[in-house]
């Protein structure tokens, strides 16, 4: 799955906002320590693996992951994170914030930790494969059409969808057995392109778009 | 995580401080390390970086040809690299072909160069209707492109991150590298605006 952060060619969410040039880093002093405390966590958990940390943020219910803005998303995967390895116990992190709003609530105890046994191959995402890539620029690939329940890159709207390989990237890891602390299994990267009317129909603009795709996404089309 | 109602969430300001609190009792975070975190990326890592780029890319062809054919190494020789810097695809922005950058799953973005992705980059409203409906996005965000050129949309799905090299303005043929970085705006870096002129 992707969950709730898969948001590509959704509806419903108005006009885009303008941007200005003078928006600081952190609009407000929480949001930087949020950002801090969700790096330092993906490190402390597990070894940098930004997978997993997607991961979580994706298993967040629709209020968690919209209410409070990027940040509260980045809090709420974080916390989920600990919870999952048992450096925290589930509802720590809310008898806190309540104690320090002046309830009178109960502290939790501090769980026996269950760290994930995770250790990467090497430092990144960029790994070798023996084997030569499956496909070469100018292919025409089709996105697999499938719903996987775990971790994806496979963005929803491309699924099913055929395309042109654009450029062979250099090989790495693949998110969904990473994220899931499975192993590395590394793979071919590609840029595919896909045409806006193969995805939106005939009366979409026209229009490029290309992502990038694990060689097990794709299949050949004869 | 919360089990209250969405009327009824905790603050979430109150939530990073509970957090914070309970890591740093423990020793798991050092606030000290948090502190210059969040200072790296107030500072020293932005579009200023990108804008040093684009500029050298402007003034010498032959860091530009260097860029365009391996982003990262070129990027690297002015110092920059780091998180979110494993593999920098660079593109370049034409009157025939105008690319823009998203990260539809989440928020990929190109750190050494552009820094923390601005808010509209996160939002929802950005990221589900650039690849559905760009001309009408970029109009909407002040962008107003001909119906000859052509938009590529870049969706950052996989550790490979993107970064656009603006077209140089009209009258900037005597300015220095140095002015020229001065021009270049994060915007422009992403694709959804134009570099203006002096």
């Amino acid at each position: 799955m992707s969950g709730v952060a898969d948001l590509g060619g959704t509806e419903g969410w108005g006009r885009v906002t303008t941007p200005t040039a003078a928006e600081p880093v952190f609009a407000r002093k929480w949001e930087s320590r949020a950002f801090a405390l969700a790096l330092l966590t993906m490190s402390r958990v597990s070894g940098r693996n930004r997978d997993a940390f997607r991961h979580a943020l994706e298993r967040l219910d629709r209020d968690d992951y919209f209410q409070d803005g990027y940040y509260g998303r980045w809090l709420s995967g974080a916390e989920l994170m600990l919870v999952d390895s048992a450096i925290l116990a589930p509802g720590a992190v809310e008898a806190r914030t309540r104690r320090l709003r002046g309830e009178d609530v109960e502290e939790l105890p501090v769980p026996e930790p269950n760290k994930p046994g995770y250790a990467p191959t090497a430092a990144g995402s960029l790994r070798t494969v023996e084997e030569p890539p499956a496909f070469a620029p100018a292919h025409v690939v089709r996105a697999k059409d499938t719903h996987p329940t775990g971790h994806t890159r496979l963005a929803g709207y491309l699924r099913g969808h055929l395309g042109v390989v654009e450029t062979v990237q250099p090989a790495a890891l693949l998110p969904d057995t990473h994220a899931l602390l499975l192993g590395e299994n590394p793979q071919h990267v590609y840029t595919v392109r896909f045409d806006s009317r193969e995805l939106w129909g005939a009366e979409a603009e026209p229009f490029q778009v290309t992502a990038e795709l694990y060689e097990s996404y794709l299949e050949p089309v004869s | 995580m919360s089990e209250t109602t969405p009327a009824g969430r905790l603050p979430v300001e109150l939530r990073a401080e509970a957090l914070e609190q309970l890591l740093t009792e423990r020793g798991l975070v050092d606030p000290v390390v948090m502190d210059e975190l969040v200072q790296t990326y107030e500072t020293s890592v932005g579009p200023m970086n990108g804008a040093k780029v684009v500029a050298r890319a402007w003034t010498d062809p032959e860091y530009r040809r260097r860029l365009l054919a391996d982003g990262t190494a070129a990027i690297a020789e002015l110092g920059f690299t780091g998180p979110g810097g494993e593999h920098i695809v660079v593109v370049e922005n034409t009157p025939r072909r105008h690319n823009v950058i998203v990260c539809t799953l989440c928020s990929c973005y190109p750190w050494p160069v552009l820094g923390l992705p601005p808010s509209w980059y996160k939002d929802p409203a950005y990221r589900a209707r650039v690849v559905r409906e760009p001309r009408a996005v970029l109009a909407e965000m002040g962008l107003e492109l001909p119906a000859e050129t052509e938009i590529v949309v870049r969706d950052s799905t996989s550790e490979v991150r993107w970064l656009v090299l603006p077209q140089r303005p009209h009258g900037t043929e005597n300015l220095p590298e140095e002015q020229l970085a001065q021009l270049v705006t994060r915007d422009a870096m992403i694709g959804v605006a134009k570099v203006p002129p002096p």
